[in-house]
């Protein structure tokens, strides 16, 4: 006699949530955070009036955008031990993640910081901000109010796409609703609570963009 | 103008081509301190990127631009990043569309080089803040954000940020041209008043009646030449430049 439906629905879903509190969403969220700082800078390269500069940074982008999550992760989890370095499952995550984070917001953070207005420039300029000032004070500010929806996006696909990283052993969300499958056989049953979690936590993450996006709006005028 | 003269800054030579377009052909111009200078002329003369050079926004291809007691700069090898705050330092302007900071108060906006700049202490550069903006009437929005400012208000803190960085030289940059007809008056008003009290100021406007009253010296010009150059009863009322008389005429007459 296989146990009873809801109780392997109740039983699973602490281990599932679980998985979620101690993997998927830290792991997305020290990826984020790190992967921003990457874009931000090959996002200012990419401005670079150096050729030589902003050709590296469209390379980045380049390589990031054209190649599979996956194949990035394994390459660095699986490829680099052939090399002789060899990365623990969860750094070799946070590394991928945050680099494909990187790829993908530095697009974002380059047009943000390009649609606000020369003006604003010469503004902080004439009244004597150097450059980073200017940069710091004037325009990233701006420029985040732009990127709070396409950024939003790119967390939410994150938050997503960590369930690779149950590919390289990290235990996170989905890696313990596959074991639990594995075990009860109740694949359907597993994978759609599995699912159900992921979509809980985007619709979470969802309701904190509108938010940012009206705090961020206070100043505009509409 | 003989070189004895107490100039502010002086123009030489000064050239600058966008692509294949020449708008600058050798200006000369000479400011003196105290003077208010008017820079008149169709769109296109070239008046603007010479105000803007004046504050090294625009890097002119040649020419030499000298401030009293300071090193010239000369245009003809590109300028040092010493050398732009040095031309940044004498001078502060006031654009067409204000360019106020939208993310920062009113206050914000006014203290934000004299504290991050200059390094003055905050409570300092409020209190002048708050005087300044009380001179043009705008003390009850000193919390306001730019947006809940009408065109005219905007226009005026833009002044007013440029005044707290208390530069010898004040640019103007067609100060009323984005500004609805009712709300041009307040903001030649203050200006009006910062001539009367002897600033020294470069004003690009096509206001031609206003220039009349307030400039002492108004320079005509046209296809990137300066084209004539006098006192406004001269150039404003008898010019004797066929292309100034024809310009005055069609701007005055409507």
């Amino acid at each position: 006699m296989t146990e009873p439906l809801w109780d392997l629905i109740t039983r699973s879903l602490w281990p599932i949530v679980g998985g979620a509190v101690t993997g998927t969403i830290p792991l997305a969220l020290s990826s984020f955070v790190i992967g921003l700082l990457i874009a931000l800078g090959i996002a200012l390269m990419r401005l670079s009036k150096l050729r030589l500069v902003s050709g590296i940074a469209r390379v980045y982008v380049s390589i990031i955008r054209g190649t599979p999550l996956l194949v990035q992760l394994f390459v660095i989890f699986y490829g680099l031990p052939a090399m002789g370095i060899l990365v623990d499952p969860w750094p070799s995550a946070i590394i991928a993640f945050s680099l494909n984070v990187g790829g993908y917001a530095a697009e974002v953070i380059r047009a943000a910081i390009l649609s606000v207005p020369k003006g604003q420039w010469e503004a902080a300029y004439t009244i004597r901000m150097s450059p980073a000032q200017t940069l710091n004070r004037v325009i990233l500010p701006q420029a985040a109010r732009v990127s709070v929806p396409p950024l939003s996006n790119t967390f939410i696909s994150l938050v997503k796409d960590t369930s690779l990283a149950s590919l390289i052993t990290v235990t996170e969300l989905f890696r313990q609703a596959q074991q639990i499958a594995a075990f009860s056989q109740e694949f359907m049953v597993l994978y759609i609570e599995a699912a159900v979690v992921y979509w809980v936590i985007c619709l979470a993450l969802s309701s904190v963009q509108s938010m940012l996006e009206k705090r961020l709006d206070r100043y505009v005028a509409h | 103008m003989s070189p004895t003269d107490d100039y502010l800054v002086q123009v030489r030579g000064l050239r600058k081509s966008f692509g294949e377009n020449e708008v600058l052909k050798s200006i000369d111009l000479t400011v003196n301190r105290g003077q208010v200078v008017a820079l008149i002329g169709p769109s296109g003369s070239g008046k603007t990127t010479v105000l803007r050079s004046l504050n090294g926004l625009e890097i002119p291809d040649a020419g030499v631009v000298h401030f009293a007691v300071q090193h010239p700069v000369d245009f003809s090898t590109m300028p040092t990043k010493k050398q732009l705050l040095q031309l940044r330092d004498r001078s502060a302007m006031v654009f067409q569309h204000y360019n106020l900071f939208p993310h920062r108060t009113v206050l914000q906006n006014v203290i934000e080089g004299p504290v991050r700049v200059q390094k003055r202490s905050v409570v300092d550069a409020t209190a002048d803040a708050t005087a300044l903006l009380e001179r043009v009437g705008l003390a009850d929005k000193r919390d306001a954000y730019p947006f809940e400012l009408s065109g005219g208000q905007q226009q005026r803190v833009g002044i007013v940020r440029a005044l707290a960085l208390k530069p010898e030289l004040l640019l103007f940059d067609e100060p009323t041209s984005a500004l609805d007809p009712e709300l041009v008056g307040d903001v030649l008003e203050v200006i009006r008043e910062l001539a009367a009290e002897a600033w020294t100021m470069v004003l690009v406007t096509h206001e031609l009646q206003f220039a009349q009253h307030v400039a002492d010296h108004v320079i005509f010009m046209d296809g990137g030449h300066v084209i004539e150059t006098g006192p406004p009863s001269e150039v404003l009322v008898n010019p004797k430049n066929e292309r100034t008389r024809q310009f005055v005429h069609r701007l005055l007459d409507r």
